[in-house]
């Protein structure tokens, strides 16, 4: 089956049944709302969404793990929830933040297992587990049992099991999740490697880190409480805030009544404040750059004085917020 | 479907060795394999002593201690198989990048099972060699019928790995106190399956539970190719010759298969619908 696209999502719903506490009290809660995303052989596909947003619930019924409520999706061409056997042999998946894989068993055993649950033989496996743990810098730990590994180490490992298959289709699921920049950088060059020697492979990518998905993905999903509210490529979704004026503004600590007078100002449309130590963080979105006159105005007749002003481009972190309504860290806490 | 048995069944064996094997500590592999069955057993012959004041010459005697040591099978396979399952879900945390990978889950599970039937029976034979040694049980290896042995042996551990795969695959299911499933049910046969008296004893309305549960005919059988004639002093099965027995233990593994195939099918679509396969119990 030749179907162009590696993942099809149509109507896409997911409903979770929350045991009841007291008789009668049964209650529902929506993970997955009317999903649509096509991802097309060959992409390296972002979804980006705070904890809860439904991206963890997306890639288990895309791997055949749950079932979906409502709606479709197909993987490679085939329906996930009645063709499971023949989506399976084709994908592969990695998540983060656990610690998976059998303790007592070798980084090389542990590896070897799985490629026999797949089907490839003992040669072909070795060779691959070879190749792969010197890209990932864990060639010198092969035959180190894996509970002696370190969260970073051990993930590199799975990162090895997901792709030693060399699947048509790779689920990584928060793969850079708790671990140090290093362990993180190391994972996100091998992905980029994977992919570029690979034509056709696809890897769909969930994240809640807006760099990770700005600097990995050809395109990116932004889903908020089990809804996509938007898709394209990072730089087209950022494209769309460059007629706003985007300012990172350090000034003295700042009241609360300040923010509300800034919020109401002409030319403003969003203000996020982040309170630090000593002083405090605004990032500011407005229509022009003229507009910045008039919070600085508002900032002296608050008696804040400003200790750095940068003007900057559009992060996917402005999409988020000019998307959702909220910063992720917001969304999160809505979500909970 | 060839590679679908081979790729579930030996990685799995394997993995199930390397688990049961690791004898990191072999003070508590000795207490766990060797100890605990050892003990449970003798726990069943000192009460016997101590309540029916028979001796070991007693039909009963070798009645009870040979349906207990063939009985560490049933913990060690079939309740293996639900443990399994937990291992990998909730301990190892792979159990769902197994459910992805084009694997057969039962096939899996009879795979895990191979390294438990070999614990088991190392358990098996201490048992029953401590029993010939030093608590005189007429455990003879010359005049065992092994054909017959072997035979219900065999037999009986394909039934038993069927109804592990069922519970196995149940458990798959469970997110509350999933572990004691597999002692509970090994528990509720232990009482029905004449492993420490014959079905007689049981109140008449509970017997065909007994009748229709595949480890009294493997028991009996085990019994009979142990024991020989001595076995018939217990009238529960007598009129049933040996081959009849097979042909009731084959009939219910038939079936306990089909179910186990059937129940695999319902749970497993159970499990995905709930999100279990993933899932964490508060152990």
């Amino acid at each position: 089956m030749s179907d162009p696209q590696a993942i099809r999502v149509e109507n896409l719903g997911r409903v979770y049944k929350i045991r009841a506490v007291k008789k009668g009290e049964a209650r529902e809660r929506v993970a997955l709302t009317d999903v649509n995303l096509d991802v097309p052989r060959g992409e390296l596909f972002g979804l980006l969404g705070p904890n809860g947003a439904g991206k963890t619930t997306l890639i288990k019924i895309l791997t055949t793990l749950l079932a979906p409520t409502t709606g479709r999706a197909l993987v490679a061409g085939y329906d996930v929830a009645r063709q499971a056997p023949e989506v399976r042999p084709r994908i592969n998946m990695v998540s983060g933040g656990e610690s998976s894989g059998y303790g007592l068993l070798t980084v090389r055993e542990n590896l070897w297992m799985f490629g026999q649950f797949y089907g490839l033989d003992t040669q072909t496996t070795h060779a691959r587990i070879d190749a792969l743990l010197e890209i990932v810098g864990l060639a010198d730990r092969a035959h180190t049992k894996t509970s002696d590994l370190s969260t970073g180490l051990r993930q590199k490992m799975n990162i090895v099991r997901g792709f030693l298959t060399d699947p048509e289709v790779v689920f990584l699921d928060e793969p850079t999740l708790g671990l140090d920049v290093g362990a993180s950088r190391d994972i996100r060059r091998f992905v980029r490697q994977w992919m570029a020697e690979r034509a056709g492979r696809t890897v769909l990518l969930t994240t809640h880190y807006m760099a990770e998905a700005d600097e990995l993905c050809d395109r990116v999903a932004i889903i908020n409480a089990g809804r996509v509210l938007a898709c394209d490529t990072p730089a087209n979704l950022k494209r769309r805030l460059q007629r706003e004026a985007l300012f990172k503004l350090e000034t003295s600590p700042l009241v609360n009544g300040a923010l509300t007078t800034f919020q109401t100002l002409p030319g403003v449309r969003k203000v996020l404040h982040a309170p630090h130590d000593g002083f405090s963080a605004l990032d500011l979105s407005l229509e022009a750059d003229s507009a910045l006159s008039g919070v600085i105005g508002a900032l002296t007749a608050h008696n804040a004085s400003i200790i750095s002003l940068q003007k900057r481009e559009p992060t996917l972190e402005d999409v988020f917020v000019d998307v959702v309504g909220m910063s992720m860290t917001e969304a999160e806490k809505h979500g909970d | 479907m060839l590679n679908t048995l081979r790729r579930s069944f030996v990685p799995a064996a394997w993995l199930g060795w390397q688990i049961e094997s690791n004898w990191t500590d072999p003070f508590l592999f000795l207490v766990f394999s060797v100890v605990k069955p050892v003990a449970s057993v003798l726990i069943l012959v000192f009460m016997y002593q101590a309540v029916s004041r028979a001796g070991a010459d007693a039909p009963i005697y070798a009645y009870i201690y040979l349906g207990n040591a063939f009985y560490i099978y049933v913990g060690a396979v079939m309740a293996g198989a639900s443990y399994s399952i937990l291992d990998d879900r909730e301990r190892y945390r792979s159990l769902k990048y197994i459910y992805i990978a084009p694997v057969s889950i039962p096939i899996y599970l009879f795979g895990r099972a191979v390294a438990r039937f070999i614990t088991g029976t190392i358990a098996v034979v201490i048992t029953l060699g401590a029993g010939a040694l030093f608590f005189r049980v007429p455990f003879n290896p010359l005049t065992v019928d092994w054909p017959l042995f072997l035979g219900a042996l065999a037999l009986g551990i394909v039934c038993l790995t069927f109804m592990g795969v069922l519970i196995g695959t149940w458990t798959m299911t469970l997110r509350t106190e999933p572990w004691f499933v597999g002692d509970a049910v090994a528990a509720a046969l232990y009482l029905f399956s004449g492993a420490i008296f014959p079905l007689t004893v049981l109140p008449s309305f509970l017997q065909p539970i007994g009748f229709a549960l595949p480890l009294t005919y493997w028991l009996e059988l085990l019994r009979r190719a142990v024991l020989g004639p001595g076995a018939a002093a217990f009238p529960t099965l007598a009129a049933f010759s040996n081959g009849q027995l097979f042909g009731i233990l084959g009939g219910i593994t038939v079936v306990f298969g089909l179910v186990a195939f059937l129940g695999y099918r319902y749970f497993d679509q159970v499990a995905r619908d709930n999100g279990m396969i993933d899932a964490q119990s508060n152990f």
